[in-house]
């Protein structure tokens, strides 16, 4: 049986075949319509999230699977004190596969070590979000027609940014990528990840200004900077406007350069940019749903 | 000067930084087991001034001495057979500890799980650099 914690969990040539797998049902959405009959999708989400949980409930609804679940923690057993190994020893007499998102760095781990189903991790923390990465990564295929050789732009909250720090670990699999980390100093990247990057040899560099590095860019990855990940709110008052994307400076950009967005977006892209062809947010949200039908499919080994 | 007799077999763990080996005494769990154990504190050294010693009577395979490496890789341990040293221990980073350390950050499922073992990766064998299992944070040393 299989999980997905961390994007490093599925090695590239099998990232490959559910990117594969993504578009065959992008294609013939009809020859897949079935293939989840009478199997159900456990969605466990302690903290609130829309698109996501309803990408994972549309993605199962699609194969036609049947969804079950929550969508905060005061509506489950949590709010009683239940603890996340037991939650996931009763889900999984309920269920056949879960995706879960909790607030708590590691909590899919946990979840995974006692579970009796596939666990997807739909998010823990700041710490890791694979199937967003796993969106990302096909939305980078499709468009730019490959996962190498790039100038990436990671733009935003780069501290707390799960969605962030899952990409780096999936892109520095593939030859030839340079990082460029723009974010307040407060916002840096932590330490684990350039210790991780200097290891390997990957070129990066960090800086606070995005005009300076937007005309490298082949990629640019936006973050919205998260209210929930502050203790205190006078930081994130102080922190939230530190960077908007604008049609101005989408001129300083190369042609081809896409930009890239996890959603929800606040105000750091301005919405006149959504009419720019390089804008590639909204169609990273269907991609995340044919990603996320390939991977229930591979996890409850149907494919 | 103090006398404490030879042990004919179990550890003698030297060099302990003053102070430092009633620490190692509840790390290594001593008082679980029933043996005798020596705790000599600020014991008069020509390395370090002042220094700590374990004796530890029991047989050699019954302590989990990975652990040492972790708090304090100077300590010297000793180990002996019929009232003799027969080796002196190399202590090298444990890959992995679990229950010595705590993960602080506030964000780690390990902050409010109940019964969830704390458990750290050895993730920089040079710099000693330690990671929860479950966030990745590094382990820092508490404020004193």
């Amino acid at each position: 049986m299989r999980h997905l914690i961390s994007p490093l969990d599925f090695t590239t040539e099998e990232l490959n075949q559910i990117f594969d797998l993504a578009a065959s049902i992008e294609q013939n959405p009809q020859k897949y319509a079935h293939v989840c009959d009478g199997k159900i999708l456990a969605t466990c989400f302690y903290e609130p999230s829309t698109r996501t949980r309803l990408s994972f409930e549309s993605a199962m609804t699609r194969l036609g699977g049947q969804v079950i679940g929550f969508s905060d923690a005061g509506s489950s057993s949590a709010s009683k004190g239940e603890s996340v190994s037991d939650t996931i020893r009763v889900i999984s007499c309920y269920a056949d596969i879960c995706a879960m998102r909790h607030p708590k760095e590691g909590a899919a781990t946990v979840a995974s070590s006692k579970s009796l189903i596939p666990v997807i991790n739909a998010g823990d923390g700041g710490h890791q979000h694979p199937t967003q990465t796993l969106t990302d990564l096909l939305t980078i295929k499709n468009l730019k027609g490959r996962l190498d050789n790039f100038t990436i732009g990671l733009c935003g909250d780069l501290k707390f940014g799960r969605t962030v720090h899952s990409l780096i670990h999936a892109l520095v699999r593939y030859p030839n990528i340079r990082f460029l980390f723009i974010s307040p100093e407060e916002l840096r990247i932590p330490d684990y990840i350039l210790e991780m990057l200097k290891e390997r040899k990957i070129p990066f560099e960090e800086v606070i200004r995005l005009e300076d590095v937007l005309p490298q860019l082949d990629l640019l990855y936006m973050t919205r900077v998260q209210r929930e990940r502050f203790f205190n709110e006078e930081d994130y008052v102080r922190l939230k406007d530190f960077y908007i994307l604008t049609t101005e400076k989408m001129k300083l950009a190369k042609e081809d350069m896409l930009v890239l967005h996890p959603l929800p977006r606040v105000n750091e892209i301005d919405v006149e940019v959504d009419d720019d062809p390089r804008a590639a947010y909204f169609k990273q949200a269907q991609y995340g749903v044919y990603v996320r039908m390939a991977l229930i499919m591979t996890l409850l080994e149907l494919v | 000067m103090l006398n404490v007799g030879k042990i004919e077999e179990g550890f003698v763990l030297d060099h302990i930084k003053a102070g430092k080996s009633l620490d190692l005494y509840d790390h290594l769990q001593l008082d679980k087991l029933d043996c005798t154990v020596a705790i000599i504190k600020n014991a008069r050294s020509n390395k370090m001034d002042k220094k700590d010693i374990l004796k530890v009577e029991c047989s050699i395979d019954m302590l989990d001495l990975d652990i040492l490496a972790f708090l304090d890789h100077n300590i010297t341990v000793n180990v002996i057979k019929d009232g003799e040293i027969v080796e002196k221990k190399e202590l090298i980073l444990p890959k992995r500890i679990k229950n010595v350390i705590k993960c602080r950050n506030p964000r780690c499922i390990t902050s409010i799980e109940q019964g969830l073992p704390h458990i750290f990766f050895l993730s920089d064998e040079q710099k000693g650099v330690y990671r929860c299992k479950y966030c990745e944070e590094k382990y820092s040393e508490p404020a004193k």
